[in-house]
């Protein structure tokens, strides 16, 4: 199908991108990689009048370290964050879960700024940041602020970035294994291209072989990704035969959502199993 | 100098003439065809699934940029016939009249309403906002058993029922009375879901009006150009012979192309009325809503045996899914399975009974397999049941009942005559190279552990009837057209040899097969031979590719045209070497008189000879070119033994097929590559359905998988790789023993699948899993099991 | 109307095209290179994939005015002097493609991969796949075909360094 007619801009810098963002108002949509909004425009799910592409606006792309933080451009792709050596020892869920992302030629353009900003709850990237306890940081017209990544996403599709704020940069505390931390994101989808029938991003930091400390975002299981902090509480201290029986409150607060594929019931059985799997295999006890 | 070949064409793995266009991006596909001024169609499609039209207002759209033309469904009915269903199954079927674009009401989600015709598909598709229409909102007719009930919402309200026919069979004895000696009866209920072929080239269509020939030509993404010619003639009026229809590279079929589409006949008109050249192009979403789908019917079935397991009748009550109209070959369908529930068995009696049901969904129509996928489904799935109910190894029970290999040709209950087979020596094979005795040992052993991810072993010994058709046999079927198919070989002056078919590959490979077969008659190289189709004016005759069809009657065909242009050539060659037709000997392309091997021409020269005709003998016509129109005396059987072992997660669901082997007697094979090649793609199917596809609807007839991100076909990962084998029994039927082998993997397969998946959670309590079986359904099925429920079976 | 310059297949075009047009028109409908279908509407089947700046790129789902400046290369481009690129031999000798329209999608992809990683495993070459939909081949020959194009790739290679006269590893 086609896509709608629209204006188009491509601006040089982000403040240049912000007043286009700004004088386009809720008509205004931002174009990173595209590999979320050019579906949505041919399917004529979506009618912007403005789309403002930022895929060239300098020094948003690429990794780099801040003393124990890594700070991720918002306009990395996909495929550049799957094999940057900075993501993989210090933000190796970020690696890991994005390598299932879809599929190699939409990771060569989509980006992990577009990802977050689209919010879909069955995306891999939003749990993701969310046990990384990413901070998202925005450049609006009033200038920068940064959002941590649990006030970021609101709803379905909806995050707190502003109509004239652009996301520019993913800032990532240090999990490295040095430091104790193992990590798995498991998907579980029906065909391999699919996207996250359920998804478990598992963070935890093992001591004395025991884990220390566990962070679990799961995707897919409401309108926004969501931790598991009652699973998380209850491994505190744990050993591998914990880990099971946190696991059983996987699904605690949750609004999982039903469809073709899955009710909401299996839904949370599938998150409860799932939970189980992945904290085994980033705690290496599976 | 002329080569010869000496080696047996046929047999070879031969790589694929048609690929050198296709690997280089130098392809014909429908959509790259432009032409001056062409102008492109977009449709305006139902959003409901069931309205009445109050009004269609273009005006709007008219006055958008790049719009030439649009146009209502009422403006394009004048003059414009209904779209054509060749095969009303009983006499008194209800068959409504289905416009190419709705007038008065939409009866699916999808159904056209109106017309736009733009300088561009931006255009186009910018236009098709503008138009407004009115409906008022129908109660949509979406459950078969409903859809029967006197209370029903009819989907045809001039008609007064929602039932299409009924169409029953009863053969051998009276089913009542056997089934009253039977120690055991079994009933099930299996669903056959909804699915949407999917061919990777979306449809397309573009008419160029009066040409230098003043013709109009179509050229259409389609299966069938020599149906689509007369029955557009029909439709529209323009005479045949002013009409000619192309298929180009088509980019799959399975069925979907089977078809005279709305579209193609609106392009027609659209152009006729215009006086310019038209484009419509489908895009894939679209094409989920308006080309037609597969399956959907509701199978009961009920098999009676004796406790030592043998098979004394069987007794079938379907219900199909017409959807909302019936299109081409819609009806007959399911007819085409009624032959097939008997499948490899002997048996007493059989009944059989198939309802037509209109429903307000996309129209169903030949999908890979056509009827007989769904027989075998059921008849498979029931045989793995009564094997559980009498205490028998799946395979001991059907070795119990299936035809022995000396019993051939042999008549089934149903009445087909199985011209050539060998069920045990199939069945060994693939147990062999299955490991099947291993496999069940583990199984034992994973049961017994309480192993949270279960083995289960799937058998799957199927025939099918393909190689459609013998005419009297569809006369007697109620189906409108014959089932011969023409071919014709004109030798060329200079040696070269062009073969003409009636039918019209999408990806088959006749281009390589027919070279081979007419290489080894004619005896000239594989390279000097091309091969023409898919156009009526170059290949006139014909009746097209489907069911298996072109190689067991088109190929055969070839055949028997290379066979008289060898006749006549003899004459010629005869006469120039003054020699008697029968001392003449012909080996590799070379007419030789016997005992003096020096007097030779070949067949080139003689072709050469009859070009010039200068020395031809007296009264004969100046060609050695011949047509062969071959009408099938029998249907083709191709058999097998397909056997699955699947890992279920019991913990999650997951089914993942773990090894999948398959032998198959496709009869003699002309190239095992290209025979490979079609196992492959049709067990990729067969097993989609078991595992991934659905077309699921809403409750109020929404389309819900209505793209491919909704709509699971399988990638590479998601599917396991294959161990093929083949036994080999050739068929009596045709001169090349062959047997169709287009759609065996896909009958053979999904049922292999599914029986696997119950075999996995039998010792849990699972009787049986609704297809495709999702982790989710397979996980509510284990639910069900635990709780003592019956787990719901659609 | 926004002005583009493409290098595509080896020659630079400069056009007005709208903001909206997709690659994939821009490439069938100005061009003319049809060598390169559509398939879907939902970037899942892949048949349009293209190498855009040396990555494998959905062309259905990429703007031609995001490629202002950048080199395309199509299936049209691969053959250099009318020799086939190993994977175009490889599809023909091992049967890879029946009605052949994900074939353009599914080559282009597997140069990808062979790019990145020269000696995939079986399981490599399917989930380098996986976004390429094929309905006909059931993607058997599909990975024999890459794995063969790697194996050729490998051995021309290997032949390439010992006739120039380097020391190959024992």
């Amino acid at each position: 199908m086609i896509p709608p007619a629209f204006d188009y801009v491509r601006p040089a810098g982000v403040e240049e991108a912000v007043g286009a963002l700004a004088s386009g108002g809720e008509d205004a949509k931002v174009l990173a990689g595209g590999q979320s909004l050019l579906p949505l425009l041919r399917l004529r799910l979506a009618f912007p009048r403005l789309v403002v592409d930022v895929g060239r606006i300098p020094g948003l792309r690429g990794v780099r370290e801040e003393g124990g933080t890594l700070v991720v451009g918002a306009l990395t792709t996909h495929h550049d964050v799957v094999a940057d050596p900075l993501v993989r020892r210090h933000a190796g869920l970020l690696a890991a879960a994005t390598a299932k992302v879809a599929d190699p030629a939409v990771r060569h353009r989509g980006t992990l700024g577009g990802s977050l900003a689209h919010a879909d709850p069955a995306g891999d990237l939003p749990a993701v940041v969310l046990a990384l306890e990413a901070e998202l940081v925005a450049v609006g017209p009033h200038g920068r602020r940064s959002i941590p990544a649990r006030e970021f996403f609101v709803d379905y599709l909806q995050t707190s970035l502003r109509p004239d704020e652009l996301l520019v940069e993913i800032r990532l505390p240090k999990t490295d294994a040095a430091d104790g931390w193992g990590f798995h994101y498991e998907k579980f989808s029906r065909v391999a291209q699919a996207w996250a029938m359920v998804g478990v991003a598992a963070l935890v930091r093992r001591a004395d072989g025991h884990i220390a400390e566990a962070r679990i975002g799961l995707t897919n299981m409401g309108p926004t990704p969501v931790r598991a902090t009652a699973v998380e509480r209850a491994l505190a201290g744990a050993g591998a035969d914990g880990v099971a029986r946190a696991a059983q409150s996987a699904a605690e607060g949750t609004r999982p959502s039903g469809d073709p594929s899955a009710s909401p019931e299996y839904r949370a059985h599938l998150a409860r199993v799932l939970t189980r799997r992945s904290v085994l295999a980033a705690a290496g006890m599976g | 100098m002329t080569e010869h070949i000496t080696e047996s064409e046929v047999g070879r793995s031969r790589p694929r003439k048609e690929d050198a266009r296709l690997v280089t991006g130098q392809t014909n596909w429908t959509d790259n065809i432009g032409a001056t001024g062409l102008l492109h169609l977009a449709i305006l499609r139902s959003p409901m699934a069931h309205a009445r039209i109050e009004r269609v207002d273009v005006s709007a759209a008219l006055e958008q940029p790049g719009v030439v033309a649009a146009f209502t469904g009422r403006d394009l009915a004048e003059g414009t016939g209904s779209l054509p269903c060749a095969w009303p199954v009983t006499e008194d079927i209800v068959l409504p009249d289905h416009p190419a674009v709705a007038v008065d009401e939409v009866r699916y989600a999808g159904d056209p309403v109106a017309v736009v015709v733009a300088r561009d598909r931006y255009a186009a598709a910018d236009a098709l906002e503008a138009i407004e229409v009115d409906y008022t909102p129908l109660p949509p007719v979406l459950d078969l058993e409903d859809a029967l009930t006197d209370n029903s919402p009819l989907v045809h309200e001039e008609h007064g029922t929602n039932r299409s026919y009924v169409w029953p069979m009863a053969t051998g004895e009276d089913y009542g009375t056997v089934k009253g000696r039977a120690d055991v009866v079994l009933t099930r209920r299996y669903v056959q879901q909804r699915l949407i072929p999917n061919a990777m080239e979306p449809r397309a269509v573009v008419v160029t009006p009066l040409d230098a020939s003043g013709e109009y030509t179509v050229y259409s993404a389609t299966q069938v150009p020599h149906v689509l010619r007369v029955m557009l003639s029909m439709v529209t009026g323009v005479p045949e012979h002013k009409l000619r229809v192309v298929a180009p590279d088509v980019g799959g079929g399975f069925g979907s192309k089977l078809q005279v589409y709305g579209e193609e006949v609106v392009a027609l008109v659209v152009a006729r009325r215009l006086g310019r050249p038209v484009k419509w192009t489908e895009s894939r979403s679209e094409g989920h809503l308006a080309t037609h789908h597969g399956r959907g019917q509701i199978q009961d079935i009920e098999i009676a045996a004796t406790r030592e397991g043998r098979l004394l009748g069987l007794k079938v009550d379907l219900l199909a899914d017409m959807g909302a109209y019936l299109m081409l070959v819609t009806p007959g369908i399911p007819i085409l399975g009624a032959f097939m529930y008997p499948a490899i068995y002997k048996m007493d009696a059989y009944e059989f009974r198939c309802t037509g049901v209109f429903t307000t969904r996309t129209p169903t129509d030949a999908y890979r397999g056509a009827g007989r996928p769904e027989a075998t489904y059921a008849i498979e799935r029931i045989m793995d049941e009564l094997a559980v109910e009498l205490g028998l190894d799946p395979v001991e029970l059907r070795r119990r009942n299936w035809i022995g290999h000396e019993e051939f040709p042999y008549t089934s209950i149903a009445g087909l005559t199985y011209d050539s087979g060998n069920y045990e020596a199939a069945t060994d094979k693939a147990l062999a190279l299955f490991g099947y005795d291993e496999l069940r040992a583990e199984q034992a052993k994973r049961n017994e552990s309480g192993d949270s991810v279960r083995l289960g072993i799937g058998v799957s010994i199927y025939t099918e009837m393909c190689g459609l058709a013998p005419s009297r046999v569809l006369r007697d079927l109620r189906y409108a057209a014959g089932g011969w198919e023409a071919a014709g070989i004109r030798m060329l002056p200079t040696g070269k040899v062009e073969v003409v078919t009636g039918t019209s590959p999408h990806g088959q490979g006749h281009e390589t097969c027919w070279s081979q077969i007419a290489a080894d008659v004619l005896g000239v190289p594989f390279e000097d031979i091309e091969v023409v189709h898919g156009d009526t004016r170059s290949a006139p005759q014909g009746m097209d590719t489907y069911g298996s069809r072109s190689l067991v009657v088109g190929g055969a065909a070839v055949h028997h045209a290379a066979e008289k242009v060898v006749g006549k050539a003899r004459k010629v060659a005869a006469h120039l070497l003054e020699a008697a037709e029968q001392d003449l000997e012909f080996t590799h392309g070379v007419f030789s008189v016997k005992g003096s091997p020096e007097a030779r021409r070949t067949i080139q020269e003689v072709a050469f000879e009859t070009f010039s005709s200068h020395d031809l003998p007296d009264g004969m016509e100046p060609t050695i070119n011949a047509e062969y129109l071959l009408d099938p005396e029998n249907f083709s059987y191709p058999h097998g033994t397909h056997l699955c072992a699947v890992e279920v997660d019991t913990e999650t669901g997951r089914t993942s097929i773990r090894s999948y082997v398959c032998v198959d007697d496709v009869g003699r094979v002309v190239n095992p590559m290209i025979v490979e090649g079609q196992v492959h793609g049709g067990l990729a199917q067969g097993i989609a359905q078991a595992l991934y596809e659905e077309a699921v609807y809403d409750d109020e007839g929404n389309l819900v998988s209505g793209s491919l991100a909704d709509y699971l076909v399988p990638s590479a990962p998601d599917l396991p790789e294959f161990t093929t084998g083949r036994t080999e029994t050739p068929a009596t039927s045709n001169p090349l023993g062959v047997k169709g082998v287009g759609e065996a993997g896909t009958i053979a397969s999904t049922p292999a699948v599914v029986n696997a998946i119950v075999d996995a959670l039998r010792p849990l309590g699972v009787r049986d899993v609704a297809m495709p079986c999702s982790p989710g359904r397979v996980w509510e099925a284990l639910q069900s099991a635990r709780t003592g429920e019956e787990a719901p079976s659609s | 109307m926004t002005r583009i310059s493409v290098k595509v297949d080896g020659t630079t075009y400069e056009d007005e095209v709208e903001p909206r047009l997709l690659l994939i028109h821009y490439l069938r409908d100005r061009l003319g290179l049809t060598g390169t279908p559509i398939g879907c509407d939902t970037s899942n089947c892949g048949a349009c994939t293209v190498d855009l700046d040396g990555e494998t790129a959905k062309s259905c789902s990429v703007l031609a005015v995001q490629c202002d400046g950048s080199v395309v290369t199509t299936v049209q481009g691969l053959a250099q002097d009318g020799e086939w690129h190993p994977l175009q031999k490889a599809f023909h000798e091992r049967h890879a493609l029946q009605c052949g329209y994900c074939t353009p999608g599914m080559i282009m992809a597997a140069r990808d991969l062979l790019g990145e990683n020269p000696e995939p495993s079986a399981d490599d070459v399917r989930h380098a796949l996986e976004g390429n939909l094929c309905r006909c081949t059931g993607y058997q020959n599909i990975v024999r075909a890459v794995l063969a194009a790697a194996d050729a790739e490998a051995a021309s290679s290997a032949g390439a360094s010992a006739s120039s006269g380097r020391e190959v590893a024992p």
